[in-house]
């Protein structure tokens, strides 16, 4: 293989049109199919890893009492679950759909720099590596929670300045990815695609893209402050020397709300793509989902403080911060509501992708309340850092960020792949992963109110029935996992063949081109349809 | 036939419910706590729980109507409407008002749980990895307390020890915390280490220990009784085994447990024994603790 590809002279090669051959495909990929499909399956790699530590830490819950770690490795799995979770399989995964996809969606060839987008790729093998081998280091990998709160982080042992590497990696690898998304979005889209004209999917990116370069850089000083306090015997975060350890949560914070936003604005943006499709009806109250996507990225910087609640600020701090908290509820609760209007009088079908995209819109709701719930700041102070919070930000993050992907990748597999999904297979799927991850967290909920503290390993037997249970739904939602991998891997392997349209209610540019989509998505920038028009979007599609 | 099995369906959900020993252990609300602050934050929680059942009744109920309505089947002609500022500004308005509502109550319970000022009495809480420490400044007493040495022998890993069988199983401490009913404590938290957090969930809500920094908290407990809670922050390799034990009781046991402790003339301490006299001989016949030797080891 590697002899043919070294062989392989590109000079020579005047048929631009095809992929490399072999490993050089891949190393070398600037194609942002071939970029989005490595993204899609290293996410779903970490997705894998990540839920197996997660599958480790039900076992050990599943009873009380040790019975298979210690609580150090306990910690090290919470840990590095989180971060394995949040900056390997969500990001990535929505990374990977926004290669695939925002070319296809804006007219374009390809993306605008096509060189740093397998370089920002690239970056993330290395940044897992490191962080993975942390495992298997003296003192064990990082414990001290994905906050990485100064001093307990300050504990870890030779996985350190390892960890703080990783998250250097990381992070340029999503400013990178981020510079190439807005740099997309802003030049690439066909004449006559102005900006509210875009698809939601390319809005929600191009807002996201945004919080990516705001917040990113916060957190690479926060872990270089540590880094300094560890080694260079600065006290940004020790008293001792004048220092705050409260500061390093300010400005961990001021990235990991924005974050969070990061995670689940793409979510909306799939789920606003899908749910017309399926409703055979146009999108509800397009331009307010624009200005309701903008506000809730505004509000993302405005409410940091909400996570620390309990540190002991001033009271005019923690009322500006209950307020400004409840108030995304507002345009959050806009994008529901036109999600429903957009269902209304429609003229549903209920395939894989609308499933998915139904239980998103259901699930994602109940981690909206519980949300509010947590907003109001005196009781925030008996739900802080309880079951409660795990249930919350799981509902949000699973069935919400996690389901909202699957949804899209159900969606946009035949356009990838050319073959016509299997949906028994796929509502296979969705039915055991829909009830399985309720019964994971719907409990959470009850145990975090009944009063069981988050990240410990053991619990008071009070807690057992509903741990359990909690176990054994995650069990099973680990499994409906491998149900989702051999889904792709049979359309991957063929099928019926797709049309262009692949969904007879789907509209946009993506869907004009054939499936599976050309290599070069759009060599000439296409006429822009008026996808009102049901006639006219006939026609277009037709025209080439 | 369908009103039957509806009929029949909500006869056994009733019966599930009702069957005390099927929930027993399930317990599935915050409860209500002991002192007029935890009451009233109890019941914002469950006013926020309702306004959001209510919304989410509304919200799912609509939801679901389309999803068997409007389908392709029942409606093969999909309606063309996409915009309608009427709406949009009904579903704006309305959550703001909702979250007044909300927000209000929520600002003034705030306001009174920040006021630690007037204090009966302080107890320094100082957090250790993983142990607390409690320093009762004007009393003079002061000890560590960390978690008993039954819940410790059954936590090792692999230790064979069923937990059920260990009486308050990690929730349990060598030597608790005393002190008196209806007297505001304040609490000054601190850490000594790493950030921990106090945490008893009858008597107030969490406050972070900072090592470097003292954050104040405090409660007036109106109940005698035991009260357990746990540190809340992860704190390193035994954060979940750090416990926290209360004991309210009433200001006679009280004195005597610090004499026990080795103050000197106890009752100068005794603040309210001839105010609340009546009240606390109202309180004899509540479980309150016993509370002899030293410092109710256990």
């Amino acid at each position: 293989m590697s002899a043919t590809s070294a062989t392989h002279d590109h000079h020579d090669d005047h048929d631009h049109h095809g992929p490399e051959k072999g490993i050089k495909r891949w190393i070398f990929a600037t194609n942002h199919k071939d970029i989005g499909t490595m993204y899609l399956l290293f996410s779903l790699a970490m997705f894998m890893i990540g839920g197996a530590m997660a599958m480790i830490i039900r076992l050990e819950l599943f009873q009380p009492g040790l019975q298979f770690i210690d609580p150090g490795f306990y910690n090290s799995m919470v840990t590095m679950h989180a971060l394995i979770m949040v900056f390997g399989a969500v990001m990535p995964a929505t990374v990977g759909l926004a290669n695939w996809m925002i070319p296809l969606m804006v007219g374009a060839p390809d993306m605008a720099l096509p060189r740093m987008n397998n370089w920002s790729f690239w970056l993330l093998p290395v940044a897992f590596t490191i962080l993975l081998s942390t495992l298997f280091m003296p003192g064990g990998a990082p414990a001290a929670g994905w906050t990485m709160y100064p001093p307990i982080v300050l504990q870890t042992g030779a996985a350190f300045p390892f960890m703080v590497l990783s998250v250097h990696v990381m992070g340029i690898s999503s400013i990178m990815g981020a510079i190439n998304i807005i740099v997309t979005v802003l030049n690439m889209r066909t004449p006559g695609m102005n900006m509210l004209k875009m698809p939601l999917f390319v809005w929600t990116w191009l807002i996201t893209a945004y919080l990516l370069i705001l917040a990113i850089p916060v957190l690479a000083g926060a872990v270089t402050m540590l880094l300094t306090d560890q080694y260079a015997a600065t006290s940004f975060f020790n008293a001792a020397g004048g220092g705050d350890p409260v500061m390093f949560q300010h400005i961990f914070w001021f990235f990991g709300h924005p974050e969070v936003y990061i995670m689940i604005l793409p979510a909306f943006g799939i789920v606003s793509e899908i749910i017309p499709t399926f409703a055979r009806k146009k999108l509800f109250g397009y331009s307010s989902m624009v200005y309701a996507t903008a506000s809730i990225a505004f509000l993302s910087f405005v409410v940091w403080a909400h996570h620390m609640f309990t540190v002991g600020m001033p009271l005019a701090g923690e009322l500006f911060f209950m307020f400004s908290t409840m108030m995304i509820a507002v345009p959050t609760g806009v994008k529901v509501f036109n999600w429903l209007a957009t269902m209304w009088r429609g003229s549903m079908t209920f395939e894989t992708p609308m499933l998915f995209a139904l239980a998103f819109v259901f699930l994602f709701t109940i981690g909206g309340f519980s949300g509010v719930m947590l907003a109001i700041t005196p009781v925030d102070f008996q739900y802080h850092d309880t079951y409660f919070v795990v249930a919350h930000f799981h509902y949000v993050l699973v069935p919400g960020a996690v389901f909202a992907i699957m949804a899209g990748v159900y969606y946009w597999l035949p356009k990838w792949t050319g073959n016509v999904l299997n949906e028994r297979l796929g509502k296979w799927h969705f039915w055991v992963a829909a009830i399985s991850i309720n019964v994971t967290f719907f409990p959470q909920h009850f145990l975090g109110l009944a009063g069981m503290p988050r990240r410990i390993p053991d619990y008071a037997v009070q807690f057992t029935d509903f741990n359990m249970l909690s176990s054994i739904g995650a069990f099973v939602f680990g499994l409906s996992n491998l149900m989702f991998i051999y889904n792709i891997w049979v359309n991957a392997r063929g099928g019926e063949p797709a049309t262009d349209r692949v969904w007879d209610g789907a509209r946009g540019l993506e869907w004009t081109v054939p499936s599976p989509a050309p290599y070069h998505s759009f060599e000439t920038p296409p006429e822009m349809p008026d996808l009102d028009d049901e006639t006219e979007w006939e026609e277009s599609r037709f025209a080439d | 036939m369908r009103m039957n099995r509806t009929a029949r369906l909500s006869g056994a959900l009733c019966a599930l419910l009702s069957a005390p020993s099927a929930l027993a252990d399930m317990e599935l609300n915050m409860p209500r706590g002991v002192t007029p602050i935890t009451n009233e934050v109890y019941d914002l929680h469950m006013l926020v729980f309702w306004i959001c059942v209510g919304i989410g009744v509304v919200v799912f109920g609509a939801m679901f109507y389309s999803v068997f309505a409007h389908t392709k089947k029942k409606n093969p002609t999909p309606a063309t409407f996409s915009h309608s500022t009427t709406a949009e500004v009904i579903w704006t308005t309305i959550p703001i008002i909702i979250l007044v509502v909300m927000a209000v109550p929520a600002a003034k319970t705030l306001v009174k749980i920040e006021d630690s000022g007037n204090p009966d009495m302080t107890i320094k809480v100082t957090g250790y990895q993983w142990r607390w420490h409690y320093n009762y400044l004007e009393e003079g007493v002061e000890f560590f307390s960390a978690l008993d040495a039954a819940s410790n022998e059954a936590r090792q890993l692999e230790s064979g020890i069923n937990p059920a069988t260990v009486d308050n199983y990690l929730l349990d401490v060598d030597k608790a915390v005393v002190v008196p009913v209806d007297t505001k404590v304040r609490l000054l938290v601190t850490a000594n280490d790493v950030i921990h957090a106090w945490w008893v969930p009858e008597l107030s809500g969490k406050r972070d220990a900072i090592p470097g920094f003292v954050n104040e908290m405090w409660f007036k407990a109106s109940e005698t009784g035991v009260y357990r809670g746990q540190c809340a922050e992860l704190c390193g390799y035994d954060h979940g085994f750090m416990p926290i034990v209360v004991k309210v009781v009433d200001e006679v046991d009280y004195v005597a447990w610090l004499g026990d402790q080795g103050v000197e003339n106890p009752s100068r301490f005794a603040r309210k024994i001839n105010a609340g006299a009546e009240k606390n001989a109202g309180l004899t016949q509540d479980a309150a603790p016993a509370v002899t030797g030293q410092g109710d080891a256990r």
